[in-house]
């Protein structure tokens, strides 16, 4: 969407006052206005709202009706253990378990590794890119419960959804988290400064893909570089990058709007070109999601996806676990 | 379990256990309980019978003599390929000699120019898949959904279909010749083979068609040519979904109107619950290069469908590299115990609504959680659509519910205006009731002149 300052202030203000605006059918859910907000505001949130209001939903029905129904936890109870202590909580992608192994997550017990029991702990956020904040405001407050159950001093977020549904969605809403939230890149700094000694500089260029989440803490962003920074790995300049990151595509590429799917390849190859003119070697993820739609692309190319995790554990002369 | 009967008519059961040795060796005979045990389950509902002998052959000569010594006692043999097809067709209801057809598992020959492999009886789905993958990248065979330890004569003696089934039809229109065990011992072969030519066609002479579909009750197929297929560089899955099963015909005929599929099916099913409900479409794409492969997407998802993703009816899900085959065995997985069984049914695309709803009303009368899937025959001639039925091994109340839902889903396949996919006794049985009389009439003459002693899989196919 290419608006200037003063149509982005008359369209925010028609849909304050519950009116519609060509931006509550443009929208592609990126999240980016969330960071953009110069007053603090919350526009995505006031815009998916607006959008389930006035029944103009991005995606089309069926896929509305599917992301819904994913969310549903199918395969029994959660095993709720005290942990008294910090704890990782990866949540929806327990089945990405593989990645937590390694010096870095020693003795870090793991909220939510059973996948067959992980939509119990499943944040929901996704449902904003549905125009769903209904069923986000009607989940949420078991899904705090069930977390809150574990009685873990600190939540380690493996997810950037996450910590943004704890951090910034509930505060918006004011929905209570009774337990203190940190961020993923936030807890493997901390942990690399901790294990200091081992590391050995990369000497690896690198991009990272910045997932739409990631702009609901931009106060933790500056971890990528810090992260980087400590193992030795160079971030390559980008057009793309930071506030001007575009992002994966893979909630656009679904959405009604005509030429949607288009628009998603063009910016996994906006992307990827980026990152190949800047002479990244590596690309960086969080986002498993991102992950999965980019890394076929990226490894046409050359450049080798990895995960941020994974990334840390090479500096200190450990295998990845690779994607899978 | 029923135990099996003793050798029908005359044959001492010592001397012919003797007689099995001498034709194949000691290590490839068997009558010990415990084997026999084995080789009297099916994996569905089907009652278990045993046989009284297991013999596994290695060659059509083997086959021929073990033929020749049922016959003169009058002996039922029944042949087993992967023991796959859940509808008890290989269950020796009466006994007798069980055939295990997986020694005999050579690959003869693949020929790259004229794209056809030529297979013993005993090659497997995943056998033939990982040796074309790895010595003939550039060719394929149309893959069916059964575990990879499914033969392909076996799959093709039940007109099964696979994941070329949109492009090219039933994996046993691709046969291009057979070497057949006729019920009476003679070994003959069909196609250009039989002129002592290469196994590249099977027309234009006479016809196979009397042994495929008739599940072994005509002869044992023991080596078959198969059409292969181009294999291109890049093949995936793209997903497609609608809310109303009454577009599902509609977007079958629309995909296949632009013939840039190599497979579709459309799926709905309780478990898990995102697929509750919805009508998922796998539609399997193949291309040599990204330009080609966009060119595909964009003609399906932007130019068939377009209207529906705009109108917000319809959902494209992305495109995943890579196939993985869709397993109904899966489906075992969705109550304890382990257990499923599934009717299928080869049925006109318009009754995708009908065959829906219907299943469903069945699954959820008999508590079980429903699953139906239908996979696009040529350019929409058909579908196989299958209504499958999870239940617990180690609970008889679920077995009977399954067994209950898939007689009904018999009758139902046949008042759809549909016909039962390997039918088992039950659905053979009200096949034959509704047949031509004068068809059914030629199939008994066909059976008494080519296995005049009934000893070919008895049970099946029996025509009153």
């Amino acid at each position: 969407m290419d608006i200037d300052r003063d149509a982005a202030r008359t369209e925010i203000l028609r849909i304050a006052r519950g009116e519609d605006s060509f931006v509550l059918h443009e929208c592609v859910t990126c999240y980016a206005c969330e960071e953009y907000c110069p007053m603090g505001n919350h526009p995505f949130y006031l815009i998916v709202q607006r959008q389930e209001k006035l029944d103009i939903p991005p995606l089309p029905r069926p896929l509305i009706r599917r992301g819904i129904n994913m969310g549903v936890p199918f395969r029994g109870e959660p095993a709720i253990r005290e942990i008294n202590g910090k704890a990782l909580l990866i949540a929806a992608f327990a089945d990405h378990m593989f990645l937590i192994q390694g010096r870095i997550f020693e003795g870090l017990p793991v909220i939510s590794d059973d996948p067959r029991k992980m939509f119990h702990y499943f944040c929901q956020l996704m449902y904003l890119h549905y125009a769903r904040e209904s069923v986000i405001n009607e989940r949420l407050p078991k899904i705090i419960d069930t977390i809150a159950g574990h009685n873990a001093t600190e939540v380690i977020c493996f997810h950037d959804e996450c910590y943004g549904a704890y951090n910034s969605y509930c505060p918006a809403m004011g929905i209570d988290v009774p337990f203190r939230t940190v961020h993923f890149f936030e807890f493997l700094y901390n942990r690399l400064l901790e294990l200091k000694d081992l590391i050995r500089p990369l000497n690896l260029r690198v991009a990272y893909q910045r997932p739409c989440s990631s702009r609901l803490s931009p106060d933790k962003h500056h971890f990528v570089y810090d992260i980087c920074k400590l193992i030795g790995a160079e971030a390559v300049p980008r057009k793309y990058a930071d506030e001007n990151a575009i992002c994966c595509g893979g909630s656009i590429e679904g959405q009604r709007r005509e030429g949607s799917r288009k628009l998603a390849l063009e910016l996994r190859r906006l992307n990827v070109s980026d990152m190949k003119d800047a002479g990244a070697e590596v690309c960086i993820f969080n986002c498993p999601a991102c992950y999965h739609t980019m890394c076929d692309l990226l490894s046409q190319e050359g450049i080798k996806p990895i995960y941020m995790s994974d990334l840390c554990r090479l500096a200190i002369g450990e295998q990845p676990a690779r994607g899978r | 379990m029923r135990s099996a009967s003793s050798p029908q008519e005359g044959g001492n059961p010592t001397d012919i256990y003797q007689a099995l040795i001498d034709i194949v060796g000691a290590d490839h005979v068997s009558n010990r309980q415990e084997e026999l045990y084995i080789y009297s389950w099916d994996l569905g509902t089907t009652e278990p019978h045993r046989p009284d002998w297991v013999v596994s052959p290695r060659t059509p000569e083997e086959i021929q003599k073990i033929i020749f010594l049922a016959n003169v006692n009058k002996i039922p043999v029944i042949p087993l390929g992967g023991g796959l097809s859940l509808a008890g067709l290989a269950v020796p209801f009466r006994g007798g000699i069980l055939l295990d057809l997986k020694r005999m598992d050579t690959i003869i020959e693949v020929n790259d120019r004229a794209r056809y492999a030529l297979l013993e009886c005993g090659v497997s789905q995943g056998q033939l898949t990982s040796y074309l993958e790895r010595r003939f990248p550039g060719l394929t065979h149309s893959e069916p959904g059964a575990p990879p330890a499914a033969t392909v004569a076996g799959n093709v003696a039940i007109h099964g279909q696979g994941d070329l089934g949109h492009p090219y039809g039933f994996n046993s229109d691709m046969v291009n010749g057979l070497e057949v065990v006729l019920p009476t011992g003679e070994i003959c072969r069909f196609g250009a083979c039989s002129i002592g030519a290469k196994w590249f066609t099977q027309h234009p002479l006479p016809d196979v068609g009397i042994f495929l579909g008739w599940t072994g009750t005509t002869g044992i197929i023991t080596k078959i040519s198969l059409r292969l297929f181009p294999r291109k560089k890049i093949r995936g899955t793209a997903i497609f979904v609608v809310d109303n099963e009454e577009q599902v015909p509609d977007v079958f005929h629309r995909i296949t109107h632009t013939q840039m599929a190599e497979d579709i099916v459309a799926f709905s099913q309780t478990i898990p619950p995102y697929a509750s409900g919805l009508q998922h479409f796998t539609i399997n794409l193949a291309a040599d290069s990204d330009k080609e492969l966009e060119f595909k997407q964009e003609l399906i998802f932007d130019d068939a469908l377009g209207d529906y993703i705009r109108r917000g009816d319809g959902g494209y899900l992305g495109f995943t590299r890579g196939l993985q085959h869709p397993q109904i065995s899966k489906t075992a997985d969705w109550r304890k115990g382990g257990g499923f069984e599934y009717v299928g049914s080869i049925m006109p695309v318009s009754q995708y609504p009908e065959c829906y709803r219907r299943g469903r009303e069945i699954s959820e009368r008999h508590g079980i959680p429903y699953t139906v899937l239908g996979r696009c025959i040529g350019a929409a001639h058909a579908m196989m659509f299958s209504w499958t039925y999870a239940f617990n091994r180690a609970d008889q109340e679920t077995m009977r519910h399954a067994k209950d839902a898939m007689h009904e889903t018999d009758e139902l396949a046949l008042k759809l205006g549909g016909t039962i996919w390997k039918p088992g006794l039950y659905g053979q049985s009200l096949v034959m009731s509704r047949l031509d009389p004068n068809t059914l009439t030629l199939m008994k003459k066909l059976k008494q002149l080519l296995d005049p002693n009934g000893i070919m899989n008895p049970g099946n196919w029996e025509v009153p």
